[in-house]
């Protein structure tokens, strides 16, 4: 039995089915779409408990090479305490948990999120409008330190936007809008990747199983 | 004519999505070609970085997406792989995605055999850790004590590849293939900005605006965005290799150029067949 093949055929059927949503609900896609929920819960469990909660929680605990390490009881525990959510009288010992999880994180991320996504954009955007030397750069760099000035005063609500604020929040939204256009363009193209990859599986690894050589 | 205009207007969304399947299907069934030039811009600044990298680098390739992000991100896994492993430059691949193990391991293994590269010697997949950037955070400081040992369970003190690499720091360059987070705003966070260590990276097209800002103050040397960034890479590693096989981005584009022509035909299509219908309401106000 070629198990190859047989993948193949599953992925194709499944994959048909779920498009035929598209034509209609049908229990073709009710099947697929049921399967696909039941298979990647099943999946997930096993894939954490196997390579997140085994080597870095219970092998720390209880080494190969032997001899048991008690303080590993303590993420043990706080891990239990998460689940506890599931039970309403002891819901609330999960809030221990989740402290630690939230303290932690943004203990660690506060000052490199203000670094990466604030300090260092402000500082891309102090520039000498004529650094690059070409006259694309001289009209790239006036876009930018305009749309980013225009923008700011789009978001400035202390003062009526009315007059030269005005006008300058108008600037602001509209290369705001132009910015959700480009990513509203990029959003098309990745859905119509997907369905390239997919048409791509169906073309040239579904049908030769047929015998249709494309 | 103004009858058929709103007719188009009401157009059952079936037959659009019937055409929008055969602009894709037609393409690649009929291996369609489209030219892809090759521009200043972050896909060619990405081959640039890696080019000036001299033999015998360290790069660590961390592979952060899953099967549902590979139509645009294995081409690229793929291509990367191809054009360091032909610059003899060894790669340190992991993942902070645990399905990206398998696929970033699909990639190295058939491009190293492919090109004669030896595991552990020109290439070693660490395997996949929960943590995110806390994980980045830890391996700044001592890689060998978030990962012990590689994917297939050898300790990654014997390899060779791992040879002179015991930090982040001793990296050349780290290069994320992000399908979302933990991906690139992670490594350039954690790694870039803190170390000071240079990034590259790919992403799915619906994410790539969102790190533009990252180019443009340097804190990115590169980045391919989606099938396009692909693409471009495929092409511009086969101008060196022209007896490497085709990638699956490249002809991918000649159909997103069809699809991307419909969706533009049925935008104007809309919005024309919307204004004949409001003039005829009571006229544009």
């Amino acid at each position: 039995m070629n198990w190859e093949v047989i993948g193949i055929w599953l992925g194709a059927l499944l994959s048909l089915s779920l498009y035929s949503f598209l034509y209609k609900d049908n229990p073709f896609y009710k099947f697929a779409e049921h399967l696909f929920v039941g298979m990647s819960a099943g999946y997930w469990v096993i894939y954490t408990i196997m390579n997140v909660l085994v080597p870095n929680w219970w092998q720390n605990m209880v080494p190969p090479s032997g001899g048991f390490q008690p303080i590993w009881i303590i993420p043990g525990v706080l891990g239990l305490f998460m689940l506890f959510r599931l039970i309403p009288k002891l819901s609330s010992y999960s809030r221990l948990s989740l402290a630690l999880i939230v303290g932690t994180g943004a203990g660690l991320s506060m000052t490199a999120m203000l670094q990466t996504n604030a300090l260092a954009q402000v500082h891309g955007t102090i520039i000498s409008l004529g650094a690059g030397g070409g006259w694309f750069d001289w009209v790239s760099n006036i876009i930018m330190v305009t749309g980013v000035v225009c923008g700011l005063v789009y978001f400035f609500f202390s003062k009526p936007h009315e007059g030269v604020m005005g006008g300058a929040a108008n600037i602001g939204i509209t290369l705001l809008m132009v910015a959700f256009g480009a990513s509203f363009g990029y959003t098309v193209m990745a859905r119509i990747s997907l369905l390239i990859g997919q048409t791509q599986f169906l073309l040239f690894d579904w049908l030769p199983t047929m015998g249709i050589n494309l | 004519m103004a009858k058929f205009i709103e007719k188009l207007g009401t157009v059952d969304r079936r037959v659009i999505f019937l055409l929008m399947a055969l602009a894709v299907i037609l393409p690649l069934a009929f291996r369609m070609n489209l030219p892809i030039p090759i521009e200043e811009g972050p896909s060619k600044d990405l081959y640039d970085a890696i080019e000036a990298l001299p033999p015998g680098s360290r790069v660590l390739l961390s592979f952060d997406y899953d099967p549902s992000t590979m139509p645009e991100l294995q081409p690229m896994a793929v291509a990367l792989a191809q054009h360091l492993m032909t610059k003899d430059i060894k790669i340190v691949s992991m993942a902070l995605w645990p399905m990206g193990v398998s696929l970033g391991n699909e990639a190295l293994t058939m491009v190293g055999d492919s090109l004669g590269r030896e595991e552990y010697v020109d290439w070693v997949n660490l395997g996949y850790k929960t943590g995110g950037g806390v994980l980045i955070v830890r391996m700044g400081s001592n890689i060998q004590t978030v990962f012990p040992n590689d994917y297939d369970g050898n300790p990654i003190a014997d390899m060779p590849v791992m040879e002179g690499v015991n930090k982040l720091g001793d990296f050349d360059m780290i290069i994320s293939l992000s399908a979302g987070d933990p991906g690139i705003p992670a490594w350039v966070m954690m790694a870039g900005d803190r170390f000071n260590i240079p990034i590259g990276g790919g992403c799915t097209a619906v994410s790539a605006p969102q790190f533009y800002p990252y180019l443009g103050t340097g804190q990115m040397v590169g980045l391919l965005g989606g099938l396009k960034g692909a693409a471009d890479y495929e092409t511009m590693v086969r101008l060196e290799e022209d007896d490497a096989a085709p990638g699956t981005a490249t002809p991918g584009m000649a159909a997103q150029s069809v699809a991307h022509l419909v969706i533009m035909l049925f935008i104007i299509i809309g919005n024309i067949a919307y204004l004949s219908t409001r003039q005829k309401k009571g006229g544009l106000r």
